[in-house]
């Protein structure tokens, strides 16, 4: 179907359901209950989760393909957000111009900053691209104020000259950003019993262009061009000496990387119309590669995987403080009640990040192909079970 | 003229004269041997042809235009492909890709952008690739990792990879080196076999005088960076200053 192999097709079809449903999925635990604060089912974490995977599946073809190691990814996602507020404050509060120019734009920066990092390879080229995130972010701190409105980032305001549409609405605020009419910020809330789901149509929107990045991806990953990629990532001396040019191959990859970062960022952009410097920040360029290996490089479905998993904790663990661990322990003795939140204490709230960065490294030692690999073995122990079962009533030899 | 031709082509390495006023002119379907001591400069003097390196002076011409200046991918799409001391494939690869990417350099040349374009749908691609293999004896390893392969294997996956391309010159850097003696055994069998076959003119580095005298039509003798003779293989085996070069080296 669409062009892809049948094992493919599952996958698309079941990360689309899975999307789809997401509302439901997210939220397993009922209002109000204890669990209630591991639901993630809410519109912003939600689009969070989509856009990070639109991210990581763009950076996933330039590392898990080509192995080129960019560490300056954010700089196309910051770029991304700011093209898209100023396509609100100028032209209309529709996202569909916002999105095509953010993807434009940074298409262009990625052109250029690829052209002069791709002369070369390795932790240079990794160094090349940090720095050129490390001056983008700083000219928009600093130098290019006008245009990225510095510190504070850039706003929407009541007296923003937009050509198609009103600078304000009839009651005095500023316009939302919507897809021709339809609001992304409006919510559909459905109660079944103790539970709420919420349907946003910003996510929606998300998750169906997510979609669309996570098809054309596995284009990519099983097109001819994919697989010279590959070829890149295998043996460049062998390509040069088969006639075959690497330099345009790794850019084209690193411009649509970069383009898929713009897109992340148009999108983050839509969903909340302002854009500030820090989202160009080596931090965030850092946590594009984390939730890439976490998940699985060069797998299909790790990035997204690791995307959620990481904006899950990052929202999820960080909220957990010793109020609700007193709650949860209540049940213990008053002493050994404290002991284990002062034990606990460290790895949530503001200690997320310790608590990410063991899973992290325990997944890079234990499961070099990351989440995706731990699947797979899971897969194999229960297919193992079976296989083993059968292989004993073969004769033939096993080649 | 023969289809390469190499003119007074110098190369130092800092204080190293490495080649020497090399000429060398290998003439079209024919398989030309350049044997020599170790350090003669037989390696650098092909790396000269393949745009690896540049001589200081000299020319060298390929099919009637000059290689000198161009890059390696751009030699290679003139029509020389390159085996390598220690055989050079993609590691990550299938056989069948190994083998896939070759025609396709053939015909898209160095880049084309078919970046949604459908491996199923290739179908003249991977019928060529599969009649390789199967020409090369590998059928049955399509679907294999290259980086588990022996060195016999990946050695012969490599010279069918050059071979798909339909180069007009294949030059090949010392194929048998550091091979178990039946792979060397089987390596000699398929060039013999390229050789009756196919309409292609060899360049060949060899060690092994056995495999130089039952493939090759013409031999150039390199000692120290200058060719010593060049002549047929019946007239080397006598010579006395070939004999000298060799015998002052191994004994
Ligand atoms: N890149 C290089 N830099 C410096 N010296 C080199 C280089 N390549 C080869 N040489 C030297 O040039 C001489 C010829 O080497 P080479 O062409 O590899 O010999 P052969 O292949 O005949 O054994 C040797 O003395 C070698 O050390
Ligand atoms: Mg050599």
């Amino acid at each position: 179907m669409l062009g892809l192999n049948k094992k493919d097709t599952t996958l698309l079809l079941v990360v689309a359901i899975l999307t789809l449903c997401a509302p439901f999925i997210l939220n397993p635990f009922p209002e109000g209950s204890a669990l209630a604060q591991f639901n993630a089912g809410y519109p912003d974490l939600m689009q969070r989760f989509v856009i990070f995977g639109i991210f990581a599946i763009g950076f996933n073809i330039l590392f898990g393909l080509t192995g080129y190691l960019s560490f300056g990814h954010a700089a196309f996602l910051g770029v991304g957000s700011y093209s898209a507020v100023w396509m609100f404050k100028l032209l209309s509060m529709n996202v569909i111009p916002a999105i095509i120019l953010s993807m434009i734009v940074s298409g262009l920066f990625a052109v250029v900053i690829g052209f002069v990092s791709l002369r070369r390879s390795g932790i240079y080229f990794s160094i090349l691209t940090l720095a050129f995130a490390q001056m983008s972010f700083n000219l928009a701190y600093s130098v290019l104020t006008p245009i990225t409105n510095g510190e504070t980032g850039l706003q929407l305001t009541l007296n923003d000259p937009r050509i198609l549409g009103m600078s304000a609405t009839a009651d005095g605020s500023i316009p939302v950003t919507s897809l021709f009419g339809l609001e992304m910020r409006s919510t559909y809330q459905m109660e079944v019993g103790a539970w709420l789901f919420q349907f946003n149509a910003g996510y929606y929107l998300c998750a169906a262009i997510m979609l669309l990045a996570f098809y054309l991806a596995i284009r990519i990953f099983r097109s001819p061009f994919g697989m010279m990629l590959r070829a890149v990532k295998s043996n460049q001396q062998r390509m040069r000496y088969t006639g075959l040019n690497p330099r345009p191959y790794t850019l084209a990859a690193f411009v649509i990387s970069g383009m898929y970062a713009g897109l992340a960022g148009g999108l983050m952009a839509s969903m909340d119309p302002l854009a500030g410097a820090e989202r160009m920040q080596w931090t965030a360029s850092g946590e594009v590669v984390l939730m890439t290996i976490l998940g699985g490089a060069g797998t299909l479905i790790g990035p997204v995987l690791g995307a959620g998993f990481i904006k899950y904790f990052e929202n999820i663990f960080s909220k957990i403080n010793d109020n609700v661990l007193h709650s949860w322990f209540s049940f213990l003795p008053d002493g050994l009640e404290d002991f284990i939140v002062t034990i606990v204490h460290p790895f949530i709230g503001k200690g997320w990040h310790l608590t990410l960065g063991i899973l992290f490294m325990l997944v890079v030692i234990f499961l070099p192909g990351g989440l995706v690999e731990g699947g797979q073995r899971i897969a194999r122990l229960f297919r193992g079970k079976k296989t083993a079962n059968t292989s004993k009533t073969k004769t033939e030899p096993a080649e | 003229m023969g289809i390469l031709e190499v003119k007074g082509v110098n190369k130092r390495f800092g204080g190293l004269q490495a080649l020497g006023d090399v000429n060398l002119s290998v003439r079209e379907n024919t398989v030309h041997a350049i044997i020599g001591p170790n350090g003669a400069g037989k390696s650098t003097l092909l790396n000269c042809l393949v745009g690896k390196l540049i001589p200081d002076t000299g020319s060298v011409m390929f099919d009637g235009q000059s290689v000198l200046g161009r890059q390696p991918h751009e030699i290679n799409q003139m029509g020389i492909s390159r085996v390598f001391q220690t055989p050079e494939i993609f590691g990550d690869l299938t056989v069948m890709e190994n083998m896939m990417i070759p025609i396709f350099a053939k015909r898209d040349g160095a880049f084309r952008m078919h970046a949604v374009g459908n491996m199923m749908s290739e179908k003249g691609i991977v019928e060529a690739a599969e009649k390789m293999l199967v020409d090369m004896n590998m059928a049955d390893k399509r679907d294999m990792h290259t980086a588990s392969m022996s060195r016999g294997d990946k050695r012969r996956l490599e010279i069918g990879m050059c071979l798909a391309q339909e180069p007009k010159l294949l030059l090949l850097d010392e194929p048998t080196a550091g091979m178990a003696r039946a792979d060397t055994n089987n390596t000699i069998d398929l060039l013999k076999q390229i050789k009756e076959e196919r309409d292609i003119t060899i360049a060949i580095i060899e060690h092994d005088m056995h495999v130089v005298f039952s493939l090759a039509d013409r031999i150039t003798v390199l000692a120290q960076g200058t060719p010593l003779v060049e002549d047929d293989p019946q007239n080397i085996k006598g010579n006395p200053k070939v004999r000298e070069a060799y015998l002052g080296e191994t004994a």
